[in-house]
């Protein structure tokens, strides 16, 4: 008997076993690329899964565990939720994307999903968020703000995700201060307290007064404080203990709903591999409380903003818009399209530096 | 009171039994830890250490063992030769990390071909890419007397560097959306490093390993490099009167040690990885340090101990979901393992005396 075929079939013993007890509890695990408290990414993550034990008590047992490398050593983490009666997993992590199909396929039976990926299979779902447009908001915020027009951007990897951000953050900072210039710094992490400090103190030595980060330690808050007269926003969490300031405002992953969608659909066996990508409008995506330091006009204009986004009348990428290198990209009111979006791999124009690669 | 007396040469008795008191030490001090964490101590002891072996799917994890153990061992026992003779490469890690590098450029640069070939040459590429990084701190050092020390732990760094450029750059998938991230070696059978016994676990790296072990053995045992390793460990001034050329013995062990780091990193990256990405090194070069010494710089205690670390690995692994244990608390018993396993050090090479000190 092949190897896999023994896994599938221990996998089909437990799921026989499991659909006994099925009636009672679901078991729905996580995997976590960083520890639970990162104050971040991950924190938000295990939100999510607290949720889901909130909302169906008794009829639901989640397992989860942190810190896990992307690779061999993932694919182990959700064999073993698997062997261990797990009925839907969640990898939250773009780099298990690989180990997330090699799983699933071994698994037919077990659900599994996939933040932030683009690979999906009969039980592969993938989900992400459209924090490009927290970014939006928040790069209004921060071109109002700057007084030196100098912002600092601490970005994790090159990729779609990352270069999204800071297109949209820049395209709307330069909307209200057209004299605003972005400073990027990649810290090839998503977390990393101290490159996240070193990558901020180097940003506000050079005259930024504003920085943003896409990285998830609340390390250059810390900084922000420490330096004074730095505006920051929260990233991934609200980061509310450094309210009002240097904490302005934040993007809040807030992944409760689609978790607890999901686990309902499995229990009600109405589960179908899907992509979903949704933003303000839906609630996948926050932007934390405006704090006080932030004049009420640039507040009302920031929410006027956040609103027009969930309500659907304004796409944060809207025409006319040239990429970095001068060429036309977007056309007068034209938006740009998801696919172009999910790949984005070049600036807009006005941006300097290159993206790394 | 009790006093410690040096012993004319080391204990032959307590060199063998210490690493088994370092580790029932560390299962006694880790069950105390787990137990103020609020788990079961003794549940949490036979997840970590008897399930993955005899438990209810040790037919998964037992081949998981060799997986995570064969980098381990084949980086830990070049270590050990080197540690022997008192040559100090702390920079496995990079070395692992450049030999996956070459291996996996290698390959790529030849896809889609379907050669018979080009795993051998691709195993050659990793060798070679791990033994050329190993070389930079070796001719340092003989040269120009740098430490091998501080140049070998620093081109990691280099090496961290110059994987997350290929990630998103030079080796990134063309098919990938622009995601960082090689191609899946999964999807192009000439290059990939497939379990040849899939619920053994055993991949070339597995074999390689062993045969590494043996090899390394017969080195220390039958050769006169391994003679002249172990002299120069052991006395390094009456080495030079036997005729050992030090600068000689720098190259050859640092170019064993750094060949076979590259050459767990190349199979790594072709199999249980399957693809070089951002994240790809996962501290096997490190970890094989506390394995070269936990297993006594021996060949068959360093196989013994890869095999041992990997065990806490992957019963910890298997703690952290189904006990909810945090992932800190198993790289505290991780660490535990090598505190005391120095700590009983003590034993080997001092005799206990109880009473008091008498006058000199």
């Amino acid at each position: 008997m092949k190897f896999t075929s023994i896994l599938t079939g221990a996998a089909l013993a437990l799921g026989l076993a499991g659909a006994a007890l099925a009636q009672e509890k679901t078991k729905v695990g996580f995997i976590y690329v960083g520890p639970v408290g990162d104050g971040g990414w991950t924190f938000e993550h295990d939100q999510g899964r607290k949720a889901v034990e909130e909302a169906f008590g008794d009829k639901v047992e989640t397992v989860f565990q942190e810190s896990v490398p992307e690779g061999a050593d993932a694919e182990r983490a959700m064999t073993q939720m698997a062997l261990g009666g797990a009925n839907i997993i969640f990898a939250t992590s773009f780099g298990y994307m690989d180990p997330v199909l090699n799983v699933a396929a071994k698994f037919p039976n077990v659900k599994f999903e996939h933040a932030t990926g683009f690979k999906r299979a009969d039980n592969v779902s993938t989900y992400s968020a459209r924090f490009y447009e927290g970014r939006a908001v928040q790069g209004t915020i921060a071109g109002r703000m700057t007084k030196t027009n100098k912002i600092g951007y601490i970005a994790s990897f090159p990729i779609p995700e990352v270069i999204r951000g800071i297109n949209s953050a820049y395209i709307h900072a330069r909307k209200v201060n057209p004299d605003v210039e972005f400073s990027v710094v990649w810290v090839y992490t998503w977390f990393d307290p101290a490159k996240e400090a070193d990558a901020a103190n180097a940003l506000i030595e050079q005259g930024a007064d504003v920085i943003l980060q896409h990285t998830d330690s609340t390390a250059p808050q810390a900084a922000a404080e420490k330096a004074g007269n730095v505006i920051t926003f929260g990233q991934a969490s609200d980061m509310a203990e450094y309210a009002p300031l240097p904490r302005v405002s934040s993007i809040i992953d807030n992944w409760g709903p689609y978790y607890i969608a999901r686990v309902q659909a499995v229990m009600d066996g109405t589960w179908e591999s899907t992509d979903t990508w949704d933003g303000i409008g839906p609630g996948m995506v926050k932007i934390g409380e405006i704090s006080s330091a932030v004049p009420a006009d640039v507040k009302a204009e920031a929410e006027a903003l956040r609103d027009a986004i969930a309500a659907g009348e304004y796409h944060p990428f809207t025409g006319p818009l040239k990429k970095q290198d001068g060429s036309d990209w977007l056309a007068e009111g034209e938006t740009a399209d998801d696919g172009t979006l999910a790949g984005m791999n070049f600036y807009v124009e006005g941006l300097s530096g290159d993206i790394p690669n | 009171m009790f006093r410690l007396e040096k012993r004319p040469a080391p204990s032959r008795f307590w060199t063998a039994s210490t690493p088994v008191l370092a580790v029932v030490l560390t299962m006694l001090a880790g069950g105390a830890m787990f137990a103020f964490l609020g788990t079961d101590p003794l549940a949490a002891i036979r997840t970590i250490f008897w399930d993955p072996i005899f438990g209810e799917f040790a037919f998964y994890y037992r081949g998981q063992l060799l997986v995570k153990a064969a980098p381990l061992i084949l980086i830990a026992i070049g270590l050990s030769l080197g540690f022997r003779a008192g040559i100090w490469n702390i920079g496995a890690e990079g070395q692992y990390i450049i030999g996956a590098i070459s291996g996996a450029a290698f390959g790529l640069a030849f896809y889609p071909s379907e050669s018979i070939l080009l795993f051998p040459a691709m195993i050659v590429a990793g060798a070679l890419g791990g033994w050329l990084w190993a070389m930079i701190p070796a001719i340092l050092k003989t040269r120009f007397n740098t430490n091998e020390i501080l140049v070998s732990l620093m081109l990691v760094y280099v090496a961290e560097a110059m994987l997350a450029s290929v990630s998103s750059g030079l080796l990134r998938n063309p098919d990938g959306l622009g995601f960082p991230g090689s191609r899946n070696f999964k999807d192009y059978p000439a290059a990939h490093n497939n379990f040849l016994i899939e619920s053994a676990g055993v991949h070339w790296g597995v074999v390689t390993a062993i045969l590494a072990v043996i090899f390394a053995y017969a080195l220390l045992n039958r050769h006169l490099l391994g003679f002249q390793i172990r002299l120069t460990g052991a006395a390094p001034k009456a080495a030079r009167f036997a005729g050992v050329n030090p600068s000689m013995l720098v190259v050859i062990c640092m170019g064993i040690s750094g060949a076979l780091a590259g050459l767990a990193g190349m199979f790594e990256v072709t199999g249980p990885a399957g693809q070089i990405s951002i994240d790809f090194n996962s501290n096997y070069g490190f970890t094989a340090i506390i394995v070269a010494f936990l297993g006594r710089l021996n060949p068959i205690g360093v196989m013994l101990a890869g095999l041992l670390m990997a065990l806490t690995y992957v019963g910890g692994d298997a703690a952290a979901s189904t006990l909810g244990l945090p992932g800190a608390a198993i790289q505290l018993l991780q660490g535990m393992l090598l505190f005391f396993l120095l700590a009983v050090d003590v034993l080997a090479n001092f005799k206990i005396r109880f009473g008091k000190t008498e006058a000199a």
